[in-house]
């Protein structure tokens, strides 16, 4: 990569970090994370890591970013960060990180030139799932097992959220964004992107199997749809214990599971793609992760259930 | 070449209301003024560089492409630019009241 394009990136990168510790407003170190999210994901783009870059844009910076705001928009009072640190730790906590910046920097120039990998002999057995971009097949693949805790850990966060939810407030859905009525600028806005962001939302997860792409990144695009159109008044937020968002929370791990079991029983491993039929069991079982995703985040951005007013 | 000319010419003009379009969101007084200033250049700006960037696509898809995400980040801007102007507003009619 072209030094100088790195050191442009670099710097905002490290401005943005230096914003989110120093300033003492929680609004200001949010907008300073957006903007970390941002140029980070142009770095991963600039590393020709495109996968990584549209993911930390559309959880890293994009999803996490909003939680953050909404939190930051319902905690209704001003949060102290707490006292600044004094001098002795600020030094210590900066002689800390120089050390291990330089660590890390002496160990990148000791790396021997080629750098020893295991890339071929990782790619060399992927062809047989049918998939083309390495990066889906390494994550559905070798790494079956670490998608799998994801959606749960996932599904822990929405039962987390619900536990916030007042007893009232059960079976009932989120605080309603716009406490007022929508602007009709975001009614057009919303109208207008949530059919165009559908078509791109499914060839993104269609074309993962080829490309960049995939159902992370797919599902992310759906839910911030979904909220846009939440926020707009178009479509009402998920209901707590509502039936199908049950279900859907609970499909994407089952399909998983239950192709683990068919892995079990075909190749006698838990989660192998038994080979005639990888490809169709694949692609089924991140359709159900990706309802669970969609789902998922749509019930942690939105928040607990709160009383509705007519009841 | 004039294809690479076409690029230089309309690129720099986007850079340059950019750069207009931020000297106005530093310098300007109030707020509806600012937002003016960033919207307008901004969306401008942005159209050009689409523009500029259109002649070195290697195909017709990739030109209309850069057309798309012109139009759809114009969509994006100019309701933001809307609502933020629409909270001000309803923000000096109640510190009015």
């Amino acid at each position: 990569m072209n030094e100088l394009l790195a050191l442009a990136l670099a710097f905002p990168l490290v401005l943005g970090a230096l914003v989110v510790v120093l300033t003492t407003s929680t609004r200001a170190a949010l907008f300073g994370f957006f903007a970390f999210g941002l140029f980070l994901a142009l770095a991963w783009v600039a590393l020709e890591a495109v996968d990584v870059a549209l993911t930390e844009a559309a959880i890293g910076g994009g999803a996490t970013g909003l939680l953050l705001l909404r939190l930051n928009a319902r905690l209704h009072r001003k949060v102290s960060l707490g006292e600044p640190a004094g001098p002795r730790l600020r030094i210590l906590a900066g002689l800390l990180a120089a050390l291990v910046a330089l660590a890390l920097g002496g160990l990148l120039l000791a790396l021997p030139e080629p750098a020893p990998s295991l890339a071929a002999a990782v790619v060399e057995p992927l062809p047989a799932l049918g998939i083309g971009n390495p990066v889906t097949a390494v994550l559905i693949a070798y790494r079956a097992l670490d998608t799998l805790l994801e959606i749960a850990v996932l599904l822990i966060a929405v039962v987390g959220i619900r536990v916030l939810g007042a007893d009232r407030g059960w079976g009932g859905r989120p605080v309603p964004w716009p406490t007022a009525g929508p602007s009709p600028a975001l009614v057009f806005l919303a109208r207008l992107l949530v059919p165009a962001g559908l078509v791109f939302a499914i060839y993104l997860f269609w074309v993962g199997a080829d490309a960049p792409g995939g159902k992370f990144q797919a599902s992310t695009l759906v839910a911030a749809l979904w909220l846009l159109a939440i926020m707009a008044g178009l479509a009402p937020a998920p209901r707590t214990g509502g039936g199908w968002t049950g279900i859907a929370l609970a499909i994407g791990p089952l399909a998983f599971i239950a192709a683990g079991a068919v892995g079990l029983a075909a190749t006698g491993s838990f989660l192998a793609w038994p080979e005639p039929v990888a490809k169709p069991m694949i692609v089924a079982v991140e359709l159900a992760l990706a309802a669970s995703v969609v789902v998922a985040l749509v019930v942690l951005v939105a928040g607990p259930p709160e009383p509705e007013a007519g009841r | 070449m004039i294809a690479d000319l076409l690029t230089l010419a309309l690129v720099l003009a986007g850079a340059t209301f950019f750069l207009a379009g931020t000297v106005g969101l530093l310098r300007f007084g109030d707020p509806l003024s600012r937002l003016h200033a960033l919207t307008k250049a901004d969306s401008l700006g942005l159209g050009l560089i689409a523009l500029g960037l259109m002649p070195q696509a290697d195909s017709l898809w990739m030109a209309l492409k850069l057309l798309l995400v012109w139009l759809l980040v114009v969509a994006g801007s100019t309701a933001a630019g809307q609502m933020l102007a629409r909270f001000h507003l309803r923000r000096e009619g109640a510190a009015d009241e």
